[in-house]
């Protein structure tokens, strides 16, 4: 059964693809927005902002250095730099690149990285981008989305462009099912959004893991459990309020996301709870843990690395007895 | 308040010296930093400020038509903050604030806080990508400014250098220049037994830049370089300067047997030897 399935969702685009077509659409609205692409724009699907703004595109090769740091010249002007490449690509290469011209100069660059997560699939381990919300989270003032679906990630694009200061927003390659299928208009950078509520358990989840998380409390109502569901689509700065009231209100908590379990949105999660005055709840966490994955079918791979329905259900399960 | 157009050479010549001096006094004021890096470099970034090829605005550092100055190479930042200083930026008598708590000439540049600084500079080689993307963007703005870069000889061992070289090249900008101040030494020894990267001028053309070696202490041959880098409207232009790490003190970095002396500070008592010596060039 395909993710979203056992609860009736719809499958949607990528979020790679939500975010080409809004990227293209503000490029109507907005004349200072340029694309600097490191000839991956088939694949983040800046394609289609080139076609239309061919003056404001520049793919500049393989060449992820360069790209980022040119971004930091075009934002010195007033332009609003896009910067999009594969998750792994983009963080990793030109991570000190990142850290100079777009952190540490707090300048107003949009980073996007895509073909994020093990569930790219066949391209295996070198592909797949699962440290990059920790690099990001890493570099002071960056703000860190990872969109649920088709219509967060146009609306989170759309924010995140107008958000004045440095972004990093996360995409993935398949596509997924939609959550919202009233276009998210409740989107709101920094804030998490309660997709469902309960007394018991708070499930806490991004990107794909979120249609997941809403079957696994549909799996756990059946059993009488009653779960809160967070949709943590901003992972920096994480919504203090909604953790504390996770924490508070429910007295379990379980993040899911995929993601290495150092430095994502479980780390965050924890961090923010620990600060609480009264933190003594029980935490489980869904994640790729401490390992890289390798090459197969997406949905072979969620399942033999732990990142599925029953793997949040089983950790929610697990939190329970522990209360 | 815009820089004169024309400046005689014996003008420049007497703002190097003085630009020489700011280095030592601020550098043994601080007690560390990169004064040869610094010293190597005076002659270029003298005739940029003061030579009439930078257009710009002391009291308006972000007016959009200015000729933008990137320094690639961050250590030589005490350069930079005494030309700034002497460009009318901020008070000379700050400069002696250099790296202390709180002073905002810090020990590389940082363009959030010191007005006149174009970019955050440190971690090497990234200079000239975004010296690239002011180039491109005053372009798109249809602004007629000029973008200058200047690294030093160890920093184009970064790949990054020649990621921007290639880019460059393929959008055919015309309105930027990169300034290699070939002084022949990096930090552990000579760049030629580091990671020899000669031929410099040869490696530019190869990327489809102009290019050429001048004398980088000779103001006239500076002067001329910097005019004919406007000669190429579609072509980036690299100007190698061969220069002198430590130019205008190195008969006492001599009797120091370090001829490098890489990222250190004179004493009290060799700068005040230096500041005489430095007197006593006309």
């Amino acid at each position: 059964m395909r993710i979203g399935e056992s609860i009736g969702l719809e499958m949607g685009k990528a979020t790679r693809d939500a975010f080409g077509h809004e990227l293209e659409k503000i490029g109507h609205e907005r004349a200072e927005v340029v694309v600097i692409d490191g000839d991956v724009g088939n694949s983040t699907r800046t394609e289609y902002f080139a076609k239309s703004f061919p003056d404001r595109f520049f793919n500049v090769g393989i060449a992820e250095s360069n790209l980022v740091s040119m971004a930091g010249g075009f934002a010195a002007n007033g332009k609003i730099p896009v910067v999009a490449s594969f998750a792994a690509f983009l963080m990793c290469n030109s991570y000190d690149q990142i850290r100079m011209s777009v952190a540490f100069t707090h300048s107003n660059v949009k980073l996007v990285g895509s073909h994020a997560g093990i569930s790219i699939g066949e391209d295996g381990p070198s592909q797949m981008g699962i440290e990059d919300v920790a690099l990001a989270c890493a570099l002071p003032g960056m703000t860190v989305i990872v969109p649920a679906d088709e219509p967060s990630a146009r609306v989170a694009t759309r924010s995140v462009m107008d958000h004045i200061g440095p972004c990093y927003l996360r995409v993935g390659r398949p596509s997924v099912p939609v959550v919202y299928n009233d276009g998210c208009s409740e989107f709101c950078l920094g804030k998490a959004i309660q997709l469902r509520d309960g007394k018991d358990v708070t499930l806490i989840a991004n990107g794909l893991m979120v249609a997941m998380a809403m079957e696994a409390a549909e799996l756990l109502a059946q059993r009488g459990v009653e779960c809160r569901v967070l949709d943590m689509h901003t992972v920096k700065p994480i919504d203090q309020e909604a953790v504390a009231a996770a924490v508070g209100e429910t007295g379990a908590i379980v993040v899911a996301e995929e993601h290495l379990q150092h430095g994502g949105l479980g780390a965050v999660v924890a961090y923010a709870a620990s600060q609480l005055s009264s933190n003594s709840v029980p935490f489980r966490y869904v994640n790729l843990g401490d390992q890289f994955a390798e090459s197969g079918p997406a949905e072979g791979l969620l399942e033999k690395y732990h990142l599925t329905t029953k793997d949040i259900f089983q950790a929610a399960i697990s939190a329970l007895e522990s209360k | 308040m815009v820089s004169e157009t024309t400046e005689g050479v014996e003008h420049l010549e007497q703002m190097a010296r003085r630009l020489r001096q700011h280095i030592i006094t601020m550098t043994t004021a601080a007690g560390s930093g990169h004064p040869t890096s610094s010293l190597s470099s005076v002659e270029l970034v003298s005739a940029l400020y003061f030579g009439g090829f930078l257009r710009f605005r002391a009291g308006e550092p972000e007016w959009a038509c200015r000729d933008r100055f990137i320094l690639s190479k961050g250590h030589a930042a005490p350069l930079l903050y005494a030309a700034l200083a002497e460009a009318g930026y901020f008070p000379v008598e700050s400069l002696t604030e250099l790296r202390k708590l709180g002073s905002v000439l810090e020990g590389h540049p940082n363009m959030l806080r010191l007005p006149g600084v174009e970019a955050s500079t440190g971690s090497l080689g990234q200079g000239l990508s975004i010296g690239l993307g002011h180039a491109l963007s005053v372009s798109l703005d249809e602004i007629d400014a000029r973008v200058y870069v200047l690294l030093g000889d160890g920093e184009i061992g970064e790949g990054q250098v020649w990621e921007a070289a290639a880019a460059a090249a393929k959008y055919r900008v015309g309105n930027l220049t990169a300034i290699v101040d070939h002084n022949g030494f990096q930090q552990t020894g000579r760049t030629e037994e580091v990671l020899d990267l000669s031929p410099i001028e040869d490696k530019f053309k190869a990327f489809g830049w102009h290019a050429s070696t001048i004398d980088g202490h000779s103001l006239e041959a500076v002067l001329e370089a910097l005019s004919d880098a406007k000669n190429y409207p579609s072509q980036p232009q690299a100007i190698i300067a061969t220069t002198e790490k430590g130019h205008g003190i190195v008969p006492l970095l001599k009797e120091l047997n370090d001829e490098n002396f890489h990222g250190q500070a004179l004493s009290a008592e060799v700068a005040e030897k230096a500041l005489q010596h430095l007197g006593k060039v006309s």
